[in-house]
C-alpha cells in the first residue's frame, strides 16, 4: 500500500515537474552564473530568494524520492541540490581581511595556546644543538661524528675569514646573487619546515627524526665554526636570521606534532576524527611558519652577507630580532584576543 | 490514480532491499547529508583515474619547468627567480588549482573530478594545502607508497591528506548525459519502481545497442515479474526505460 499511497496520494511525475519547472531552472540559471567571490547590495537582496529556492529543491528531491519519481528526475534535482549547496555553504570570505588579523592576533594566539608542542619541539631542537655545540668545544674532534670531511671542509671554506670573498659582497659578488640565495634559502628552508610539518603524520616519528637531524647538523656547524675560531664571519652572518629561521623550524616541528599526537592520544574521538580536528589546528601555525621562513630568507639573502656593517651591529640586530621575535609570541594578540 | 496487486507490491519491496543493498556495495557512492537533512550521492574517484591525473599533472609542471629554465637562464638573478618559481610551483600548483578553478587541476579536469569537503562543499585554503602538504607523507616511501595503501584500504579511496584535510576525490557530471535508446512505445512498469532498479533498468537500455541479442535476451530475463509473459523481453524492458524517462508515447 505504501506505493500506493505515495504515488497515488499526491501528483504524478508530470505534473510535479509542471509546477516546479520555472524555479528549477532559475536555480540552474544561477549555478550557471558562476563563481562570483563577494555579492553586491542588489545581488544580496537574490541571495535570500535563491537560499529559499534552494530549500525549496531539496524538498522536492526528498519528495521525489520518496514518491519514485524517474531516474532522470531525480538525477536532476540531485545535481541541482548538489550545486547549490556547494554555492550557498561555499560563500568565501575577505581574505586579506583573514591575513591581517591572522598576523595580528591569531598567529601568536595559536602558538600560545599550543605551548605543549611549541615547547616540545623547541626542546628537542634546541637542546639537540646546545648538546652539540658544547660536545664540540669540549673535544673538537666529535664533530667528525656527525659531519663527513667534505662538507666541513665546505663550511671553513664559507667562513674563513680568509676568504671573506666567498661570504659577503667582493668585487665579484653582485646583487644578484643575493637574489639566487633568496631563491635558494627560501625552496630549501621552507621546504624543511614542510617535511619537519608532514613527517608528522607517522605518530610524530618523523619530525622527531628531522628536528633533532638539523638541530645536531646546525649545532654541529656552530660548534666548529667557533672551535675554529671564525668567530666574526660565523655568528656575524647568522645572527640575523637566525631568530626567524630557527624558531620556524621548531614551529613546523610543533604543528608536526599535533598532527602525531592527534594518533597517539586521539582522546575521546576516534583517530580520524582527531587527526582531521588537529590538522586543522596545525595548518592555523603552519601558515606563519611559512612567512616566518620567507622574512628569514629575506634576512639571510639581503642582510646577513651585508660586510660593511660591522660585527657587532648585526650582533646587535641579531638580538634585537630575537626579543621581538619572543616578545610577539608571548605578548602578540593579547588585547584583542580578549 | 495507481493501483497495484498485492503480491506484486511485496515482490518489489524484497527486491528493493536487495538490491539497494547490493548496489550500495558495489557503487563508489558516498552519501553526505546536507543540514537540510538531504543525500547527497557523490561519486568517489579510485587510484588510476588519479594516478593518471597525477600523470598529466606531472607532465605540465614538467614543461613550466622546462620553459621557466628557458626563459630564466640569464645569470645569476634568473637561477634565483628559478628556484623561488619551482618551489611555488612544487608545492602550491595543486592547491592554486583547488582553490580558484572549482577543486580541479588541469589533470583532474581532465578526467572530469574534482576535490571537495567530506560534506560536499568546495574545498579552501585550509584544506587544500593540508591535504597537498601531507603529499610528503603520502609519497614516502617511494613513489606515492603509503598514499596507495591509504586509497587502496579506504572505503572513499582517500589518501593520507585526504583523511586528514577531510577532503573527498569526486567525479563531476558536466551534463547529464542522454544516450539514444531503441526504438519503440514507452511501457509503463507494472508496479512503482525503486531508484536503484530504474537505475538499472535504464543502464540496461542505453547498454542493449552494445550487446549481442543472445546476451539481452538472457538478461532482460532475468528481471523477472517484469517481463513476466512478454513475448519480447528486451523490447519490454527498453519501453519501461523510456517510460521511466520521461516518454509516454505508447507503441504505435
Amino acid at each position: 500500500m505504501a506505493y500506493g499511497l505515495a504515488q497515488g496520494g499526491g501528483v504524478n511525475q508530470e505534473q510535479f515537474t509542471a509546477q516546479h519547472e520555472a524555479e528549477w531552472r532559475r536555480l540552474e540559471g544561477w549555478i550557471a552564473q558562476g563563481k562570483k567571490s563577494a555579492p553586491n547590495s542588489a545581488e544580496k537582496a537574490s541571495v535570500e530568494e535563491f537560499a529559499g529556492l534552494y530549500r525549496k529543491c531539496c524538498q522536492h528531491l526528498a519528495l521525489a524520492r520518496s514518491r519514485l519519481y524517474s531516474f532522470t528526475l531525480i538525477n536532476r534535482l540531485n545535481k541541482i541540490v548538489i550545486q547549490s549547496h556547494a554555492r550557498l555553504y561555499g560563500a568565501r570570505r575577505n581574505l586579506w581581511q583573514d591575513v591581517v588579523r591572522y598576523i595580528l592576533q591569531d598567529f601568536p594566539v595559536h602558538v600560545r595556546s599550543e605551548w605543549r608542542s611549541v615547547l616540545t619541539s623547541a626542546a628537542l631542537f634546541y637542546l639537540a644543538m646546545l648538546a652539540v655545540v658544547g660536545a664540540i668545544l669540549i673535544d673538537p674532534d666529535m664533530v667528525y661524528t656527525v659531519m663527513d670531511g667534505d662538507q666541513l671542509r665546505q663550511f671553513e671554506y664559507m667562513y674563513d675569514p680568509a676568504n671573506l670573498d666567498s661570504l659577503g659582497r667582493k668585487a665579484g659578488r653582485e646583487a644578484d646573487s643575493d637574489l639566487l640565495m633568496f631563491g635558494f634559502y627560501v625552496s630549501n628552508n621552507t621546504g624543511i619546515g614542510f617535511r619537519t610539518f608532514a613527517s608528522g603524520l607517522f605518530f610524530g616519528l618523523g619530525t622527531i627524526v628531522t628536528l633533532l637531524f638539523n638541530g645536531v647538523q646546525i649545532g654541529a656547524a656552530a660548534g666548529h665554526m667557533t672551535h675554529l675560531g671564525y668567530i666574526q664571519t660565523f655568528w656575524g652572518f647568522v645572527a640575523g636570521h637566525s631568530a626567524l629561521e630557527l624558531n620556524a623550524i621548531v614551529l613546523s616541528g610543533a604543528a608536526g606534532f599535533k598532527l602525531g599526537m592527534a594518533l597517539v592520544a586521539p582522546g575521546r574521538r576516534t583517530r580520524l576524527r582527531a587527526l582531521r580536528d588537529e590538522s586543522k589546528k596545525a595548518m592555523l601555525l603552519m601558515y606563519g611558519t611559512a612567512g616566518m621562513f620567507i622574512l628569514a630568507a629575506m634576512v639571510e639573502a639581503f642582510w646577513s652577507p651585508v660586510r660593511s656593517v660591522s660585527p657587532e651591529v648585526k650582533y646587535v640586530v641579531g638580538i634585537v630580532m630575537w626579543v621581538v621575535v619572543i616578545g610577539y609570541f608571548i605578548f602578540g594578540g593579547r588585547r584583542a584576543a580578549r | 490514480m495507481l493501483h497495484f496487486k498485492a503480491n506484486a507490491e511485496g515482490l518489489a519491496q524484497t527486491g528493493n532491499d536487495l538490491t539497494g543493498s547490493l548496489i550500495r556495495m558495489l557503487d563508489t557512492l558516498r552519501e553526505v547529508q546536507t543540514p537540510e537533512g538531504i543525500d547527497l550521492h557523490l561519486p568517489v574517484a579510485g587510484l588510476v583515474p588519479r594516478a593518471l591525473a597525477w600523470l598529466i599533472d606531472a607532465l605540465i609542471r614538467s614543461g613550466i619547468y622546462v620553459a621557466l629554465a628557458l626563459v630564466l637562464r640569464f645569470g645569476k638573478t634568473g637561477l634565483g627567480m628559478f628556484l623561488l618559481a619551482t618551489f611555488i610551483i612544487e608545492w602550491f600548483y595543486p592547491v592554486l588549482f583547488e582553490v580558484l578553478r572549482g577543486g580541479q587541476t588541469p589533470g583532474k579536469r581532465a578526467y572530469a573530478m574534482a576535490v571537495i569537503n567530506d560534506d560536499g562543499t568546495p574545498v579552501r585554503w585550509s584544506g587544500s594545502l593540508i591535504r597537498n602538504l601531507l603529499r610528503v607523507a603520502d609519497f614516502l616511501p617511494v613513489m606515492y607508497g603509503f598514499g596507495i595503501i591509504s586509497i587502496l584500504l579506504n572505503r572513499d579511496f582517500k589518501r593520507l591528506g585526504d583523511l586528514a584535510a577531510g577532503t573527498l576525490v569526486v567525479y563531476q557530471e558536466t551534463r547529464l548525459t542522454t544516450h539514444e535508446l531503441p526504438k519503440g512505445g514507452a511501457v509503463r512498469p507494472p508496479f512503482p519502481l525503486t531508484l536503484e532498479e530504474q537505475q538499472a533498468i535504464i543502464a540496461f537500455a542505453e547498454r542493449s545497442a552494445s550487446l549481442t541479442a543472445e546476451r539481452s535476451e538472457e538478461l532482460a530475463g532475468l528481471s523477472g515479474p517484469l517481463v513476466e509473459g512478454a513475448v519480447h523481453p528486451v523490447e519490454r524492458l527498453c519501453g519501461m526505460a523510456k517510460w521511466l524517462m520521461g516518454s509516454r508515447k505508447a507503441a504505435a
